[in-house]
């Protein structure tokens, strides 16, 4: 045990001195555990089962999409070999499946684990041993602490990212709106509540004149409503997820409340949320995307789409392309893949994380025309930009300029 | 005849188990004690981890066992003193600095006046209606975890890191004359090792002393042991308290083990587990708890192997086979194991 540890260390030493010494990484072949002439092993941590089961579409969608690239050659002629676990969404299950494939499969990256308890759990021991924690699946702000953790990253917009740009937003079309923010009083709430504040700066005080948190337990969120509509507000931002998104919608409407409505990207599915809620009780609602929708028509001629439905066609013929997850799993595996591409002949664990921190302007198939990926050594927030989409007849209608979330913490 | 009364008469909810039959022989113990010892030597640290863990839900199934074994009373609510005894521990060592070590018997007094408590208002009820309240324990307990009111204590949703402890320095510099060197794992393993030793031992002794006959006296008949001069109620709370004390101890084990406590991790199907793991090593049987522990960590692994989709599935096939080939679990297979070497030895 003892011989491996040095041979590791002895593996990542001599890739930092490829680094520093040939400024090439492509010049010599270099490996750690979990990579070879021939392979590639990439691991993963899913919901299979438990309560966030739903999620689990992400992981098939992601295997599927490596079947592809294997199908067609591989990475510079290795084939990825994607070992993904079940959690159950219990973080001490995540980290007894963290440990199998970092210390028994030996895995060179551990890519996407999904949830923020399962990945809180994670990443003191990743960052210890020093395997990639690479585009975590979740919206929680602090996946992009380089510094603290230089080996997790997330990838898509943070809650607070989404937040701030409603602010951003609601200042330039609105300065003198008068809000009532509803929101689920947990991390994710929390989250997006501070960056909503944090994006209405000093005028945070003055224009958010409501605020109420519930409980995922309550059955109904009518009373808080009814107390938001009183305080005379003329915005509604709704931090909330679907099920109480659609009550939100549907009760405004009951109360022939009219304020301006914002809904949280979580909640913005057209057949989780809007449809059950009522489309006639949706119309002008305002949410924001980063990643184009496989339901809309929209998107039929589009060349990243067309790519997308001929994948699905080919090498993931069960998955539903309604469902947003699917989208998700194949926008983050394209990420993957650009990243060990750029990694060349060099797959260490540090040359990973090196190239995951110098995407630039990379976009995958599925996001929306304009959001890029970008990251640098201290920028571990791969996508920090959305679009403003207003809901009309029975769609999301984009609008607007993509906006950058350019706040830092 | 016999035959016409057992299936005349209702099945009593917990067979009577004779104390005898309640642990394994000194050969077998010192056998498998011996192999808890020796083989985390020889195998990789995600191994010694999983055995680690192996231990701590065998500690917490094994306080089940003399909840439900000893002193006939169901619960489903051990995932709840389970987070206590975490919590306790971790909120212990990461806000109040204090050593990992000293930490668990706080979190098995904690417990056990939790438990204990709780046991008061569980005296009215019986079977299913106690496992009912248990069970509105063990939903409740990760949404208080969440509260706002604890949350700088919590960590709230987020939950808590916890450090995972070196190996004392005695140790590591006795090592080091023999040129060898423990990891964290291996360290943790053997702490974990002695204190369920000591546990079990203790376990043994209480159900074999005054107050494991006052436990089976209720256990079999109420009436009959109230009859006998035994205070139902305060043995019955008794039995509960220790049990808490001994899932929180397990507890505070798993959270460092883990590194990590969150109200996420202990949900009630963590309750619903070691109840499993019980009845899987056999009610009643202390060293079944660990043959138990093995089913609810290694089994999900294998149904997953066999099929992710389905996974949930293959999990209830097999826990459908073990339930239906050996309704005693692990006891069943090792009374008619130890039969059959009764016969070889004979000849």
């Amino acid at each position: 045990m003892l011989a491996r540890r040095k041979h590791l260390i002895a593996a990542v030493a001599t890739g930092a001195i490829a680094f520093a010494s040939t400024g090439s990484a492509l010049a010599q072949k270099k490996y750690d555990s979990g990579a070879s002439d021939t392979e590639i092993k990439i691991g993963n941590i899913m919901p299979y089962s438990g309560p966030a089961s739903a999620y689990g579409v992400i992981g098939k969608t992601e295997a599927a999409y490596f079947n592809k690239i294997n199908a067609e050659g591989g990475i510079n002629g290795r084939k990825i070999s994607f070992i993904t676990y079940d959690d159950g969404y219990s973080p001490p299950k995540a980290v007894e499946q963290a440990r199998k494939l970092v210390e028994s499969d030996e895995v060179l990256v551990v890519f996407n684990p999904l949830g923020t308890p399962s990945n809180s759990a994670i990443e003191k021991y990743m960052n210890s041993k020093k395997v990639p924690q690479l585009f975590v699946a979740t919206g929680a702000t602090k996946w992009n602490e380089p510094k603290e953790f230089p080996w997790t990253m997330g990838w898509q917009p943070s809650y607070q990212s989404e937040a701030r740009i409603y602010a951003k937003y609601l200042l330039k079309e609105k300065p003198d709106a008068k809000i009532a923010v509803l929101y689920q009083n947990d991390d994710f709430g929390k989250d997006y509540l501070k960056g909503l504040k944090d994006g209405l700066g000093a005028k945070a005080a003055s224009m958010i004149i409501a605020e109420e948190g519930y409980e995922t337990s309550e059955p109904s969120i009518d009373n808080h409503i009814v107390k938001l509509k009183a305080s005379g507000a003329d915005v509604f931002i709704s931090i909330t997820t679907p099920k109480f998104a659609a009550q939100a919608i549907k009760k405004l409407a009951e109360m022939n409340w009219t304020p301006l409505h914002i809904v949280s990207n979580v909640s913005a599915s057209v057949g989780g949320v809007i449809k059950p809620a009522g489309f006639e009780n949706a119309q002008g609602i305002l949410s924001a995307a980063y990643a184009k929708d496989g339901a809309d028509a929209q998107w039929n001629n589009d060349p990243g789409m067309k790519k997308f439905y001929e994948f699905l066609a080919k090498y993931d013929a069960d998955a539903n392309k309604l469902d947003g997850s699917v989208v998700y799993g194949y926008g983050a595996a394209q990420t993957m893949v650009k990243v060990l591409e750029m990694c060349g002949d060099n797959l260490t664990h540090e040359n990973v994380m090196k190239q995951a921190a110098s995407l630039k302007n990379f976009t995958p198939d599925t996001l929306l025309p304009g959001v890029t990926i970008n990251t640098s050594a201290t920028d571990f927030a791969p996508i920090k930009q959305l679009q403003m989409m207003r809901f009309k007849g029975e769609k999301w209608e984009l609008f607007g300029d993509i906006i950058t979330d350019d706040f830092t913490n | 005849m016999s035959a016409v009364q057992e299936t005349v008469t209702a099945a009593p909810a917990i067979e009577a188990v004779p104390k005898r039959a309640m642990t394994l022989g000194t050969g077998t113990s010192l056998i498998v004690l011996a192999l808890l010892i020796v083989t985390p030597l020889f195998v990789k640290n995600f191994i010694i981890f999983q055995m680690t863990m192996l231990l701590v839900y065998g500690l917490a199934v094994l306080a089940l066992n003399i909840l439900t074994g000893g002193s006939g009373q169901f619960s489903l609510g051990q995932s709840a003193f389970y987070a206590v005894g975490a919590y306790t521990s971790a909120i212990l060592m990461e806000h109040g600095g204090m050593n990992y070590a000293l930490t668990l018997p706080i979190s098995g007094l904690v417990c056990f006046a939790f438990g204990f408590l709780f046991g008061l208002p569980a005296l009215r009820l019986s079977g299913v209606y106690l496992a009912l309240a248990t069970f509105a324990l063990a939903t409740a307990m990760p949404q208080l975890l969440k509260l706002g009111y604890f949350e700088t204590w919590t960590g709230g949703v987020q939950g808590l890191v916890v450090t995972k402890p070196d190996p004392p320095e005695a140790v590591q510099s006795l090592l080091a004359w023999v040129h060898l060197k423990m990891s964290q794992d291996m360290w943790l393993y053997y702490f974990t090792l002695i204190i369920t030793i000591a546990i079990y031992i203790f376990s043994v002794n209480l159900l074999k002393s005054r107050s494991g006959r006052a436990f089976m006296a209720i256990r079999d008949n109420e009436i009959a042991a109230s009859a006998m001069g035994i205070d139902v109620a305060l043995y019955k709370t008794l039995a509960f308290g220790v049990s808490a004390a001994i899932t929180g101890i397990a507890g505070g084990l798993g959270a460092i083990a883990v590194q990590f406590v969150a109200p996420d991790g202990y949900t009630i199907t963590l309750a619903i587990s070691l109840f499993l793991g019980m009845v899987v090593g056999g009610v009643g049987w202390l060293p079944g708890s660990i043959v138990g522990s093995a089913f609810i960590i290694f089994v999900p692994n294998i149904a997953e192997g066999i099929s992710k989709g389905l996974s949930g599935a293959v999990f209830g096939v097999i826990l459908f086979l073990v339930i239906f080939l050996v309704p005693h679990g692990a006891r069943q297979v090792a009374m008619v194991a130890q039969h059959l070497l009764g016969h070889l030895k004979k000849r």
